[in-house]
């Protein structure tokens, strides 16, 4: 009796921190700025394989049973500085049309899937020496008069591809595999959890054992948490990041730099996916649909929990969490579900079913509160 | 300063360049594979001596979830397409295989078997990994009177006029390895799945058989596909079996992933919790890694480990064609051995186009595959030979069980009550697809 409440206590959390830790950087990016940023899930994906590189460079090394922790800096890193590139080029151009950010986040998360399974020493060489000839050809042809740019930027933009494509044929073709083979590719990856975070704890009095990546990630959930929560409210940047968020114009006006902190919240929040991806790395497979299998589950703890409100995000995470194991573990030993089971001829206690039911209950939920758990009071978050 | 670098520069640029790379692409991605021809593209166009090529279609998953597995299929499918044209063709022909992308998506394997058949012109396809996908394409191949291989093991319940299966039968596959767990591991089972036609007609199987034979199914459940969350599926399997049991896994794609590291997580070893898996073969030990998966069992008709003449020069092949690091699995040498019945069902008839000729020429043709001597019958399955491997270090298989000679298909199950008693034989136009036998 203790071991199976001790038990579903821990899973019902455990389930609950993953997708809070994967949801953080959405209830930033979301939440905070308004941003649908469909890419999130890739964003994570970005972090995952980090974390396979970074674990590749350390295997043999004495600092490979820590590599997690590397794994965790480098993963921030590399997809916050990617979060900044996007909100640079893509996103600071949409803000305020959701639809347009919608679709064109939607369609970075579809280039970045194929930009794993296909990237390669050629596939990096030719892009680069296209984008440094077309960069390079259009600041030659500043002086050339306002009405031919438009057709000689494109010669430009055909010469530097064309150059481009040669020179990287030539690559492949002078050193064979080494230049064409994808460094992924469309296979998943193995992440292994170093050898401490290996098996579980096992509890005396009860018949239970925690696994320690669980318990690693709970802790990470938390400390995330209290290192958002800090930045926050305890810095100048979250200072001004709550100013904008909830009037930017008033904060334009007071001499805040709203550009900046769009670019550094978008930045945090797609670092925060970054550790996320890593730490559920840990878990399950590492592969170009990583991302896809947890955009959904994201958004849903966000929107439950109330857009704008991080409280609301942990609360939701904790209630789906618990809601999913708890019927996806005893929903088929229930009398009534059995016979119903069995009048229509669908198992309802399958793991399947558990997914429809608890959507099934978001739905409903949000029906009666459609601003979440905790809506916004008085002014919304407009973009 | 305006000179400026503004959005409208920004798209156009943008588009110019991703117009030059979508070139590129369009260049280099598909590359028809002749093994003889050496220009990218000109194989297509330019015609070998002595005549013209015989074109065959290659359908499967290169993008989405499925692609961890199909993508090796195509490998040994073209690695048999340019083994068969270094020996001089088909008929005085080379074959152009010209490959098409399921994406995972089974409506999409339905519209691309459309387009191979009515815009390519094949002779026939290779193709198809999950049954659902099977499942789509069917209507097509039977509606166009056209012909598919399909290379992977599969539930059975199924003998179509216009597909040839390679893979195992269930009664070559999982059969066998259920009575070998009855027999050495224990009577207790739990079923775990993924939610689509394989897994679940499997386990109606599995379950009419422990019926049978003296087992216990003590629960079942079915996870979407693509899901990594499995924390409550195990806890179920926990409290169906406290002291342990045998878990028959029928998990397909990224799934099995988590479902090993969450085992391992919750101190269920093999030596409790022994794992008999369907779907997991040298490849996917590779991405889930051996260290989660050492001393579980998987049941197939070929190991890379499997010790024949045929197996090494395989082996040997494919590593030089794709690199030392790559391994070969069961769905893999299927898919070679279907490239080479087509090819000598060809040659017997005499012509690629007569698909009836073809066909017949199939039933009672033979090949020494990798796996053994194996025969195609005329219920369009394969006489195979059954092994159960044992996770090992390496991340090969040890075998610890093998049958001495093939074992022969039966499509219909003989467990189920629904089809016991009925077969299926294309020799002869009285019997057909399914028939009562006794």
């Amino acid at each position: 009796m203790w071991s199976a409440l001790v038990d579903g206590l821990f899973s019902g959390v455990s389930i609950g921190s993953v997708l809070l830790l994967s949801a953080l950087g959405l209830a930033i990016v979301f939440g905070l700025m308004g941003v649908i940023n469909m890419a999130h899930g890739e964003l994570m994906m970005l972090g995952a394989y980090t974390t396979v590189l970074v674990q590749g460079t350390l295997k043999g090394t004495p600092l490979f049973d820590s590599y997690i922790l590397f794994a965790l800096i480098a993963s921030f890193i590399v997809t916050a500085l990617f979060g900044l590139l996007l909100e640079r080029t893509v996103i600071r151009y949409l803000y305020g049309r959701p639809l347009e950010t919608l679709l064109a986040t939607w369609g970075v998360s579809l280039m970045l899937q194929q930009f794993v399974r296909s990237v390669s020493w050629e596939f990096i060489i030719g892009t680069t020496i296209a984008i440094a000839l077309f960069m390079g050809g259009t600041i030659g042809i500043k002086r050339i008069p306002a009405k031919f740019r438009d057709v000689s930027t494109a010669g430009i933009g055909l010469v530097a591809g064309t150059i481009a494509l040669q020179i990287s044929n030539a690559l492949g073709n002078m050193y064979g595999l080494f230049m064409t083979k994808p460094w992924f590719g469309a296979q998943n990856q193995d992440v292994t959890a170093p050898q401490w975070l290996r098996g579980g704890l096992k509890l005396g009095f009860v018949d239970v054992q925690f696994s320690y990546v669980r318990i690693f990630i709970i802790v990470l959930t938390v400390i995330c948490l209290a290192a958002v929560y800090f930045f926050l409210n305890r810095t100048q940047w979250g200072l001004r990041i709550r100013a904008v968020t909830q009037n930017r114009s008033m904060s334009s006006c007071l001499g805040i730099p709203t550009d900046r902190v769009d670019a550094l919240t978008f930045a945090v929040g797609s670092g925060l996916a970054g550790i996320a991806g890593c730490a559920v790395s840990l878990l399950g497979s590492v592969g170009p649909n990583t991302g896809q299998n947890y955009i959904i589950d994201t958004f849903m703890v966000v929107v439950v929990g109330g857009v704008g409100n991080l409280v609301g995000s942990i609360v939701a995470a904790l209630v789906i969490g618990m809601s999913s194991y708890l019927y996806g573990t005893f929903a088929g030993q229930i009398p009534v579900i059995q016979d119903l089971s069995k009048a229509i001829g669908i198992d309802l206690g399958a793991q399947t079913m558990a997914k429809v039911v608890v959507f099934a209950l978001i739905v409903v939920f949000l029906q009666f509160k459609p601003g979440g758990l905790f809506p916004q009071k008085g002014r919304t978050v407009d973009a | 300063m305006n000179n400026k670098f503004g959005r409208r520069e920004f798209l156009f640029f943008g588009s110019t360049i991703a117009g030059s790379l979508l070139l590129k692409s369009c260049a280099t991605a598909p590359t028809p594979t002749t093994g003889a021809s050496t220009a990218p593209g000109a194989s297509s166009t330019s015609a070998p001596a002595g005549g013209d090529v015989i074109k065959v279609g290659i359908l499967h998953s290169l993008t989405g979830t499925m692609a961890i597995s199909e993508k090796s299929v195509v490998d040994a499918e073209n690695l048999a397409i340019e083994e068969i044209n270094k020996a001089g063709g088909v008929l005085g022909k080379q074959i152009v295989a010209i490959t098409e992308d399921g994406q995972s998506d089974w409506p999409t394997f339905a519209e691309k078997a459309k387009k191979l058949i009515d815009q390519d012109k094949v002779a026939t396809v290779f193709g198809c990994w999950t049954s659902a996908s099977r499942k789509a394409v069917l209507p097509v191949f039977e509606a166009k009177k056209h012909l598919l291989w399909y290379p992977v093991q599969y539930e059975g319940q199924e003998c179509s006029n216009n597909v040839f299966y390679t893979g195992a039968a269930p009664n070559q596959q999982i059969e066998p390895s259920v009575d070998w767990l009855l027999e050495k591991k224990g009577k207790e089972f739990f079923l775990v799945g993924s939610d689509y036609v394989f897994p679940r007609t499997a386990n109606t199987i599995i379950k009419a058989q422990l019926a049978a034979k003296g087992g216990k199914t003590l629960g079942e459940d079915y996870i979407p596909l693509g899901v990594n969350e499995v924390k409550p599926v195990i806890a179920k399997i926990k409290a169906a079996l406290p002291n342990g049991g045998v878990i028959y896994n029928t998990l397909n794609g990224d799934t099995n992933v988590a479902f090993f590291k969450e085992m391992q997580a919750s101190g269920m070893g093999p030596d409790k919790y022994p794992v008999m898996s369907v779907s997991i073969a040298e490849e996917e030990v590779q991405a889930i890694g051996v260290e989660y998966l050492k001393g579980h069992y998987a049941a197939w008709n070929y190991f890379q480990t499997v010790d024949t003449p045929a197996s090494k020069k395989f082996v040997a092949a494919f590593k030089a064609k794709f690199g030392e690091k790559r391994v070969v699995n069961d769905p893999m040498e299927a898919a070679y051995i279907m490239v080479y019945l087509w090819a000598a069902a060809v040659k017997k008839a005499g012509k690629y186009d007569d698909l009836d000729a073809v066909k017949k020429a199939a039933y009672g043709s033979t090949f020494d595959a990798p796996e053994g001597l194996v025969t195609m019958n005329s219920n369009h399955h394969l006489s195979k030979f059954v092994r159960i491997g044992e996770v090992v270090d390496t991340g090969l298989f040890k075998i610890v069980e093998e049958t001495k000679e093939a074992v022969k298909p039966l499509p219909w199950n003989q467990f189920v009550a629904e089809t016991k008693g009925f077969s299926c034989d294309y020799s002869d136009p009285a019997k057909g697809g399914k028939f009562k036998a006794t």
